[in-house]
């Protein structure tokens, strides 16, 4: 426990840094303030793609390709049911995280369990051809037509100097408290106590009585259910196409590696960094894809400390 | 060793007059079964045989594809010669981004990973580039001396489809001979019990960035056909994700770590993309709503993939051709 605080103390010190040198560069404290606001608002859906990725990386050692596509179930879900119903979209959660929750025990009970302790590719070929699958089933059903949800009572609000839509706040805080309600479950609940079981040790867990594949295909539920949910937060933010959630996807491995694998915590702040990092990697590179930081954090992490920020060595 | 340069031999000599026989249209097919043979060929020998899983066989594609299409276009040099420099670039980044992930001991999910975010910082890299043409792409000449030499041919000309026959046997017989060499024996023994490969005086590392050059040289050839063939790179058509997608969907569907899996799962999935197409353009009766979507060839992909995975680990050759062990 020290050890997590005094890295995310040194975490705090190297951000602020990065921010002061942000600050620099650019030249201008609004624009780097509304970096950081953006970075930090964005940093907390990513938290959220992330946690669902981790949960089910950590307890079923998956790498799961799929979870961008069930994302981009999610933002289906309420794009359709806000145009169609005039529903307002964050009331969709209540239809996407369910839905979403079914699709991954039936996607884990019937696809996925058959590969478990098999070879990691035939996992990852699975989990590649089921979001190939999704994907474009989605392109067929509705074509390459891309929506956009608008939500009615947004408004920009003034936080520090910068400004943020009412929508992005929305999303942040609906993300950091599923984020906390997963982490409630984990910790607190007898489901969670016997999920970490599992992850910790499948045969220990199944010796004392544990049904193991259920609790897997509740874990893989779970994680799809958190894509599900960050798919309906952020579809008010972004273009809804079949493709929408390729880009979370890649993005929730970098904060999982970042974090440290199947770390919940650590996926929190992986995420917030990773959401700083992309915007203010755009003022320390003009011109260049904000992407392009992420993804050379990315293979520094993974070369130097591949276990994660928060994670313990292998 | 023989045997099976025979068997590649007769497969050449069956093929090659196969341009001649089809018509234009599906010559197109055949040609691009052939670049998805070449991509597989060279997939599978650095994850099959070298047992390292490649996400990112796109770096070395696009690497191929943009030297060759920049040497062409900027120096007026043949595209053979602009096949060699690609192999030389791709090999160079393979060996050194393979020396990183193999150095800092990166396995498995880990290792596929980092292969992914090279490519797709190639990409990033490529779309914010004036020199390469940015997120417009190149675009080679169509016009000029044609011949051998210069690889340009009227389009459908059974030429194209000789050049890319040759190079996939090319790569076929480079790692049969590879395979059967006391390096390739020692790349096998590693990707069984690395400890005990190192044990008995396998140098580990050598072999395995020996594999990644390789194989990255070898997807650079692909790469570098397909910019003279469709005269056209873009960021997106080079280093997509999509691309590295085609290079494992072949050997998975075939058969990982089989000479001929590549090719069999090649020879499956071309011409299911072109009756995706055909479907798609004319449907039946029953599948009228189908018209003019797109999206259903890679759903055949998606679905062939997912079956493979679960009911024929081993791929196609695997389970029907090879006698079970």
């Amino acid at each position: 426990m020290n050890r997590t605080i005094s890295r995310a103390g040194l975490a705090a010190v190297v951000a602020a840094a990065v921010i002061a040198g942000a600050w620099a560069r650019s030249g201008s404290g609004t624009v780097t303030a509304q970096a950081v606001l953006t970075g930090l608002l964005l940093g907390g859906v990513y938290a959220l793609v992330a946690m669902g990725l981790t949960l089910i990386f950590g307890v079923l050692d998956i790498v799961n390709f799929a979870h961008g596509a069930f994302m981009t179930l999610g933002m289906y879900a309420t794009a359709l049911l806000a145009s169609s119903a005039g529903l307002n979209p964050y009331l969709t959660l209540l239809v996407s995280v369910p839905l979403l929750f079914g699709v991954g025990y039936v996607v884990q009970r019937h696809m996925v369990s058959r590969t478990m302790g098999g070879s990691l590719a035939a996992q990852l070929l699975l989990t590649l051809g089921i979001a190939m699958l999704l994907e474009n089933s989605l392109l067929l059903a509705f074509s390459g037509d891309t929506r956009t949800v608008p939500v009615s009572f947004d408004t920009p609000l003034r936080v520090l100097g910068a400004v943020a839509d009412l929508s992005r706040v929305l999303a942040f805080v609906g993300a950091m408290s599923l984020a906390g309600a997963v982490w409630l479950l984990l910790t607190r609940t007898r489901l969670g106590t016997a999920i970490r079981a599992v992850a910790a040790n499948p045969e220990g867990a199944s010796l004392v009585g544990l049904d193991v594949r259920r609790l897997h295909a509740l874990t893989f539920a779970a994680g799809t259910a958190c894509a599900g949910a960050a798919g309906t937060l952020v579809t008010p933010l972004v273009t809804v196409e079949p493709t929408a959630g390729e880009l979370f996807n890649i993005i929730g491995f970098v904060v999982v590696v970042l974090g440290g694998l199947g770390s919940v915590p650590g996926a929190v702040a992986g995420g917030l960094i990773i959401g700083l990092t992309e915007q203010l990697g755009g003022l320390y590179l003009p011109g260049q894809s904000p992407l392009l930081v992420v993804f050379g954090v990315f293979v520094l992490v993974l070369l130097w400390r591949p276990q994660g920020l928060f994670g313990r060595p292998a | 060793m023989t045997r099976r340069l025979i068997v590649l031999a007769v497969i050449g000599v069956a093929l090659a007059p196969l341009p001649l026989l089809l018509p234009a249209a599906q010559e197109a097919v055949a040609v691009r079964a052939l670049l998805f043979a070449m991509m597989a060929v060279a997939w599978n020998l650095m994850s099959g045989f070298g047992g390292l899983f490649s996400f990112g066989h796109a770096a070395y594609f696009g690497l191929g594809a943009y030297t060759t299409a920049l040497l062409t276009i900027e120096l007026g040099l043949s595209p053979w010669i602009g096949m060699l420099a690609g192999m030389a670039v791709a090999a160079a980044f393979g060996a050194l981004t393979g020396y990183l992930a193999v150095r800092y001991r990166l396995k498995g999910a880990y290792f596929a990973l980092a292969t992914f975010a090279f490519a797709e910082m190639l990409r990033l890299a490529a779309l914010n580039s004036e020199l390469v043409g940015g997120a417009v792409g190149l675009t080679l000449p169509v016009t000029g001396e044609q011949g051998w030499w210069t690889l340009r041919f009227d389009v459908g000309d059974p030429a194209y489809f000789w050049v890319a026959l040759l190079l996939m046997l090319g790569s076929v017989a480079t790692v049969i001979v590879l395979l059967n060499s006391r390096a390739g024996l020692n790349l096998l023994a590693v990707r069984e019990d690395e400890t005990a490969a190192a044990a008995a005086g396998v140098a580990v590392v050598r072999h395995k960035i020996m594999a990644i050059g390789v194989s990255a040289a070898l997807t650079a050839v692909a790469g570098g056909f397909y910019s003279v063939y469709y005269l056209f790179v873009s960021p997106d058509l080079a280093f997509g994700a999509s691309v590295s997608i085609q290079a494992i969907l072949p050997a998975v569907i075939g058969g990982v770590g089989t000479v001929w899996g590549p090719l069999i799962g090649a020879a499956v999935l071309a011409p299911l993309s072109d009756m995706a197409a055909t479907l798609v353009r004319t449907p039946p009766e029953f599948l009228a709503f189908l018209q003019g979507r797109s999206g259903l060839d890679v759903i055949m992909y998606a679905v062939l993939l997912i079956v493979v995975v679960l009911a024929m680990p081993r791929g196609l050759y695997g389970r029907f051709a090879r006698r079970p062990r």
